[in-house]
């Protein structure tokens, strides 16, 4: 078994626009079991990074408990990163965005995380639209614990230890668009050419983007009778296909027009989705919903940019918060006297 | 792109990079893991089978291999392949009950013209099977230009009489002294076939230089005056030698001169310095012996000062490339270059010479003066029942070559002795095995090690310098040898893909270290190599292609810059790649010599 990752790499490998290849992106060699969708996922988050030039001391991971969890050791080994509680990423998440909002924060979690334990916390994330990138490698079951059934298991999908789940599971993405995030979409771990772009469009997205993945866990959920294997999954697929072009690109020099639909982010970058035969349209928080409900019920696994609203308040704007980090702020700033109190309380009064 | 054909030994053959170049395929990454685990008889057996001569090829191999290791492509320096070789000649046990001996005979007669590595090449295949083998050389002893051109101090006598007594000792008639002056009469006698390897004897001279009679008493011809020296007919040379030439040859006669006497040695070329012939290690140790080489410099003429020998004018030229790939030495202008000395040796270029076959023979030769022969595998001439091999089929090379060469013959002649078909030839032996011992185990040593490339140690300077017979380079130790031995990257464990295993979960992709795999639509292999992780520009490297998966993709697997680190299958849930042994031995005459474990 091999523990560390040779340090030779690709002598033609590409470099991005701060001068670093792919590998300055690397983290430890996974421990997770070989095969496991999340291993897919993070991959995906550093060839994402990697290609919007995003320095590797400028990134925050942020996670919960569970193999999802511990994937931020595997990608990215020069950022920062916080490993919370189980279930409780989103409040270390939001104070560390309102401590420095200068930072993109990439949190990662679970089914099992974000919508059984930490169910609670996630709402308030959602609702206060905390600027970061959340992504849950969602397989439907714990993992980490061998594999029981989660809350975001398909009802009637049988577990490895051959028992079918009775209750509806809950539809995290639907959860999301309820509770007013500001990017929802939704992907598959085995579909890096959708999931990069949509890593990189969240990651340029100001406010709270929430990506649900599928990501099969090949140990305890890959057999016959699931409904979050490999197989099962690339069978229900429906793919709205995706490109995410940076806005120093000029968008009509990639794509013919009339052949799409462009979304412009804050930074003036551009998420181009591919015509797929429908009139599908991103600004539409109710469609999204209803498109979510119409493909459970046809038993198809909608995935792609679901819901974008690109004129967000993230919550530092919306509680009108220092626009410098925190960690820039002088002694007189941070602990402006008994006069600035006194001005305070007296305007209270 | 069709799917890869695997079971065509050629594709992974050219997987093992060193192997694939090394004109005899001598399996580099076997002999090197026996190194590293000590086992250097054995090592030394698997280099016997193949090259003939470890000892005297771990000193002096022009070594083909090495620039194109692996190695070398995801670092600075390739593996030390060739010194290795040395490690495992230096520390072998006695080897000889281990090789083989004469067979019984078979009542066939082959003569043997020159002794060479070439022609004890062809006595070594086919003595084990019964021939009756005579072998003329013209010197006094075997070995050809091993004896008679290639200094000691490169390599030590008692190496290459070792090594070729391992051949002679299978019964070889050796008749040494004898110059075979006549084709004809040699084929008036009852052999069955005759093999030719008396090399590419003729150095080239300048005669036309002015000045080039009248200062012939201290004017030599390279070639010749090497092996004066190697006979001990000279043992001294002028203080101030100026050497003609850019190639091995040149640093050879240098570097002697250096030992003789010769205290103020330069080595004057036409070309540039990074385009004379010589290697580049070679050129390393000649200024590393304090003799300085003058490139751009043409010799115009031999100028003497009371009728001897007094220096050399030189016209300085420039190189001009052209287009089309060609060259020409353009005068710069200047005023003629004057380089005092006291002799001159002429190391310009070496020549084929068969004054002594005779047009009546059938045997028909090209242009060039080689042989014409009916192709570069059966090494047969147009005379039938003669072969050619070495430096004297297709013009000067390297030992690994005639080595190369002498297999080909052996097998050639073989055929051709017991009526068989010279074109349906004995295919090689190989074998693929799985090297999985566990769930993540593997039985070869896949984690890679970052240790440099480490020199040879030398003797000093001085010592070197004062003794012409004294080997300069000492060789690795086990220590050194053993951190060399573990730079292998054993290219020839093969990451074998089965197609119906693959879930496409891309697990082998996300950690590849060198982002070898990718799983991608298939299309024509140019567009295809644009379309890799990392686009695959590098076209001497094979793609490795499999079947339509599920997903309508194919796998594709760039062999460039593989680590063979074995991680893609640490990390593929199903199996579907699989780190697979590859042994490749090229066919010989007698194949299965020994036993080697
Ligand atoms: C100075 C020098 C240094 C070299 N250094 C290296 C090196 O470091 N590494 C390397 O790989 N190669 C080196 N070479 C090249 C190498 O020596 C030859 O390529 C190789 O020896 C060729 O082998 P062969 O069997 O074809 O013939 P040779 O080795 O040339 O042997 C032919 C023999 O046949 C004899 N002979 C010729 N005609 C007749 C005849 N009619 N009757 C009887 N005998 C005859 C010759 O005298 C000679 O002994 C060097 C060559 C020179 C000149
Ligand atoms: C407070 C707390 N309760 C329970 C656990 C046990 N536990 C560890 S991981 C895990 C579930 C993880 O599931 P999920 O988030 O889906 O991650 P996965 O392993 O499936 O990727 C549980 C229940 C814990 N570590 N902490
Ligand atoms: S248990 Fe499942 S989720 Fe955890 S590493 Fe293994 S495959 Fe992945
Ligand atoms: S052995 Fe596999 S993982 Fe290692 S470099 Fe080669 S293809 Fe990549
Ligand atoms: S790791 Fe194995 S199963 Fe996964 S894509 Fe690679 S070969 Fe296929
Ligand atoms: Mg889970």
């Amino acid at each position: 078994m091999s523990y560390i990752k040779p340090k030779f790499r690709h002598p033609r490998l590409p470099i991005n626009t701060l001068g670093y290849t792919v590998a300055d992106y690397d983290g430890a060699i996974s421990t997770l079991c070989a095969g496991c969708g999340h291993d897919s996922i993070s991959a995906a988050i550093r060839n994402a990074c990697f290609l919007s030039s995003i320095p590797p001391h400028r990134i925050a991971k942020l996670s919960g408990i569970g193999c999802s969890s511990k994937m931020p050791t595997y990608f990215m080994g020069r950022s920062h990163g916080f490993n919370s509680v189980h279930g409780r990423m989103p409040s270390v998440a939001t104070g560390a965005s309102l401590a420095n909002r200068e930072l993109t924060y990439i949190g990662v979690s679970g089914d099992g995380d974000t919508a059984s334990i930490g169910i609670g916390q996630f709402v308030h994330l959602v609702r206060r639209n905390v600027n970061m990138t959340y992504i849950v490698a969602n397989n439907g079951c714990y993992g980490l614990t061998k594999g029981q059934v989660s809350a975001t298991a398909d009802l009637g999908t049988v577990s490895k230890y051959g028992t079918a789940n009775q209750f509806e599971g809950i539809d995290i993405a639907s959860l999301a668009l309820l509770q007013g995030a500001s990017l929802v979409a939704r992907s598959f771990s085995g579909d890096k050419e959708q999931l990069e772009p949509l890593i990189r469009g969240a990651m340029a997205h100001k406010g709270f983007a929430f990506i649900d993945v599928v990501s099969p866990c090949v140990t305890f959920n890959n057999h016959a009778g699931s409904t979050r294997s490999y197989t099962e999954t690339r069978e229900h697929l429906d793919a709205m296909p995706l490109d995410f072009v940076p806005m120093r690109e000029e968008i009509r020099t990639h794509y013919a027009a009339g052949t799409g639909q462009n979304v412009t982010l804050h930074d003036g970058s551009v998420i181009h989705l591919h015509k797929t035969g429908t009139d599908y349209r991103t600004n539409d928080r109710v469609a999204a919903l209803n498109a979510l409900q119409a493909a459970q019920e046809e038993d198809r696994i909608l995935t792609g940019l679901l819901f974008l609203d690109p004129n967000s308040q993230d919550l530092n704007r919306n509680l009108n918060l220092a626009t410098r980090p925190l960690n820039e702020l002088g002694k007189n700033e941070l602990c402006p006297g008994s006069r600035v109190l006194n001005s305070i309380n007296e305007g209270l009064r | 792109m069709k799917p890869t054909n695997t079971t065509d030994p050629e594709f992974f053959h050219k997987v093992v990079d060193c192997q694939y170049a090394c004109p005899a395929h001598t399996p580099v990454p076997w002999y090197i893991r026996l190194i590293a685990q000590q086992e250097y008889t054995e090592a030394y057996l698997v280099n016997w089978q193949s090259n003939v001569f470890p000892g005297i090829l771990g000193r002096t191999c022009d070594r083909p291999c090495e620039p194109a290791c692996r190695r070398g492509r995801v670092e600075d320096a390739p593996v030390a392949i060739c010194r290795l070789k040395r490690v495992a000649a230096d520390f072998k046990e006695d080897v000889k009950h281990r090789l083989p001996g004469a067979g019984p005979a078979n009542g066939k007669k082959v003569a043997l013209v020159g002794g060479g590595p070439a022609s004890l090449t062809v006595a070594r295949g086919l003595a084990p099977l019964g021939y009756e083998l005579h072998l003329f050389d013209d010197r006094n002893g075997a070995g050809g230009f091993m004896r008679s051109e290639i200094p000691s101090f490169r390599l030590p006598q008692a190496v290459l009489d070792e090594e070729v007594g391992y051949v002679l000792n299978m019964g070889i008639h050796t008749h040494f002294n004898t110059f075979i002056d006549s084709m004809s009469d040699l084929l008036a006698q009852d052999y069955d076939a005759v093999f030719v390897g008396c090399g590419a004897p003729r150095g080239r001279d300048l005669p036309d230089l002015p000045g080039r009679k009248e200062a012939a008493a201290n004017i030599h011809v390279g070639l010749d005056w090497l092996a004066s020296v190697a006979f001990e007919h000279s043992s001294r040379i002028g203080k101030k030698v100026i050497v003609l030439g850019g190639g091995n040859t040149a640093m050879d006669c240098c570097r002697t001169s250096r030992r003789l006497g010769g205290m103020d040695v330069k080595v004057i070329v036409r070309s540039p310095f990074a385009d004379m012939k010589a290697s580049d290690w070679e050129k390393e140790d000649a200024v590393n012996e304090g003799i300085p080489i003058i490139d751009n410099h043409v010799p115009k003429e031999f100028v003497l000062k009371k009728g001897k020998l007094a220096g050399m004018n030189f016209e300085k030229v420039e190189a001009v490339y052209k287009d089309d790939g060609g060259r020409e030495l353009v005068p710069t202008g200047e005023k003629p270059v004057f380089f005092p000395c006291d002799d001159v040796l002429i190391a310009i270029g070496q020549e084929n010479a068969f004054p002594w076959i005779e047009k009546e023979t059938g045997i028909r030769f090209t242009g060039w003066g080689t042989p014409l022969l009916n192709d570069d595998v059966t090494m047969q001439s147009t005379r039938k029942e003669v072969f050619f091999g070495g430096d004297a089929a297709f013009g000067p090379k390297n030992i690994i070559t005639a080595v190369a060469h002498g297999h080909l013959a052996a097998v050639s002649i073989d055929l051709y002795c017991q009526g068989g078909d010279l074109t349906a030839r004995p295919g090689p032996q190989v074998n693929l095995v799985s090297q999985k011992m566990g769930i993540h185990e593997w039985s070869y040593a896949s984690a890679l090690v970052e240790d440099k490339r480490e020199a040879v140690p030398l003797v000093e300077l001085e010592k070197a310098l004062s003794d012409r017979a004294l080997e300069v380079e000492l060789g690795f130790d086990a220590d050194a040898a053993f951190v060399q031995a573990e730079r292998c990257l054993n290219c020839d464990v093969q990451t074998v893909f089965t197609g119906a295993n693959c879930i496409e979960c891309d697990a082998c992709t996300d950690i590849c270290p060198t982002s070898c795999i990718s799983f991608v639509r298939n299309a024509e292999e140019q567009d295809l190599r644009q379309r890799l992780v990392v686009p695959a520009t590098n076209t001497a490297q094979g793609l490795y292609v499999s079947d339509t998966l599920e997903t309508g993709k194919v796998m594709v697997k760039d062999e460039d810059v593989c680590l063979h680190c074995g991680l893609c299958a640490e990390r593929c849930p199903t199996a579907a790649w699989d780190m697979q042994m590859f042994l490749y031995n090229t066919a010989t005459a007698s194949l299965d010599l020994m036993e080697i474990t």
